[in-house]
């Protein structure tokens, strides 16, 4: 190989340097950053186990919408003999009414900005605050 | 067999009209074509709204309608004419009956403001034209709308005949007492189309829309149109009603009892 005592070198300086992010995220202090909700609740369980709410309850909310909404289906569900509507702004926020400790955290962690507040009002907090 | 041309095209001819003939005819007698034409089913529940028009005497008759209305439903108001969100209010007679000066209504009538909102109409212009089916008619009758899907296009504005759909040309949020507002009612946000539908939150839990139980001396009446025994239909039979805009076809379900 020509010139090899200049290319092998340069080659490890572009590899490390393309891999430096990777590097970075395994040894510096903030590579375990995640987010820490505060979640707030009045029962003890929620409408679906935690692990289902914590993946799809954007899902969920769909469900619900189109449910209430399109079919005009207002009836309502019991957990735990607690009975709740299908409703984010009668149901869930009541219950889970940290809005910012609890759907910001994560929202913001994974950079989704959900629409729901644009129309949906949260209390107790300045509900002219999207996202 | 031989065949000239007059007997081929005669027997060709008679073919063709007992296939699609029969075709015709079976559908007619499954019933398929006739209940294309049908939209109401008798045994089904069709809500529909009476505004009596003479019991409509001081400004607080009209009044304590809206007012409850916008509250309920947090609808800002806006003094700009262009902007302003409009769910149930006041239009002068000759403008809510333009085609119907000839009826012989009381005089001092015609000099009253109508109380006007969402027809909930049976053939629904507003419908037609939406392209994402964000407005579609349930099927009680009542033209529904779903904010999630609205994309703001303003076909159904410029469908509608009576001026019954109001764009959110501003931020709602921004013309509303924020503090005050109802919480268990989403607002609107900017970009999308709203109007009545007849509390259909309520209608759905049993209760009757939020202007019927506002007002006075029953001068709304709300009902099943389909059902001979209800308020609504009894209002009908008794007294003589009027629609908005008939000849345009839309079948208004507000009916106007003078």
């Amino acid at each position: 190989m020509y010139d090899s005592s200049k290319v092998i070198p340069g080659l490890l300086v572009f590899l490390i340097l393309v891999t430096v992010p990777v590097w970075y995220n395994l040894f510096s202090k903030t590579s375990g950053n995640v987010p820490d909700p505060v979640i707030d609740r009045k029962y003890n369980e929620c409408v679906r186990p935690a692990k289902t709410m914590r993946e799809t309850h954007m899902v969920l909310l769909n469900e619900w919408r189109d449910r209430v909404v399109r079919d005009s289906d207002r009836s309502t569900i019991t957990v735990d003999g607690a009975v709740y509507h299908r409703s984010l702004t009668n149901t869930c926020i009541k219950c889970h009414s940290n809005k910012a400790q609890f759907c910001d955290r994560c929202h913001n962690y994974m950079d989704v900005s959900p629409d729901c507040w644009d129309c949906h009002s949260f209390p107790e907090e300045e509900p002219h605050e999207a996202q | 067999m031989k065949l000239n041309r007059k007997e081929f095209l005669e027997r060709a001819g008679r073919t063709g009209l007992a296939i699609f003939g029969s075709t015709a005819l079976f559908e007619v007698l499954s019933g398929r074509e006739l209940m294309a034409g049908v939209k109401n089913d008798p045994s089904a529940v069709r809500w529909a709204m009476a505004v009596d028009i003479p019991k409509f005497v001081n400004s607080s008759d009209y009044e304590r309608c809206i007012q409850v209305c916008n509250k309920i439903h947090n609808i800002p108001q806006m003094n700009d004419k262009m902007h302003e969100i409009k769910w149930i209010w006041k239009e002068k007679y000759e403008h809510a009956f333009p085609e119907q000066s000839f009826i012989q209504v009381r005089s001092d009538l015609k000099e009253r403001d109508i109380l006007v909102m969402c027809n909930q109409c049976n053939n629904p212009p507003c419908v037609r034209v939406c392209p994402t089916q964000a407005t579609w008619q349930r099927k009680d009758g009542i033209v529904m709308m779903d904010m999630h899907r609205c994309i703001g296009c303003r076909y159904c504005m410029a469908a509608c005949p009576y001026g019954s759909r109001s764009f959110n040309f501003a931020d709602p949020r921004k013309y509303l007492d924020i503090d005050n507002i109802n919480m268990e009612y989403p607002t609107r946000t900017r970009g999308v189309v709203e109007k009545c539908d007849m509390c259909a939150e309520r209608i759905d839990i049993g209760l009757k829309p939020l202007c019927v139980d506002a007002c006075r001396d029953n001068s709304l009446i709300f009902g099943n149109l389909n059902d001979p025994k209800s308020d609504i239909r009894r209002a009908l039979k008794k007294r003589y009603a009027i629609r908005r805009k008939p000849s345009l076809g839309t079948e208004p379900q507000v009916y106007y009892l003078v």
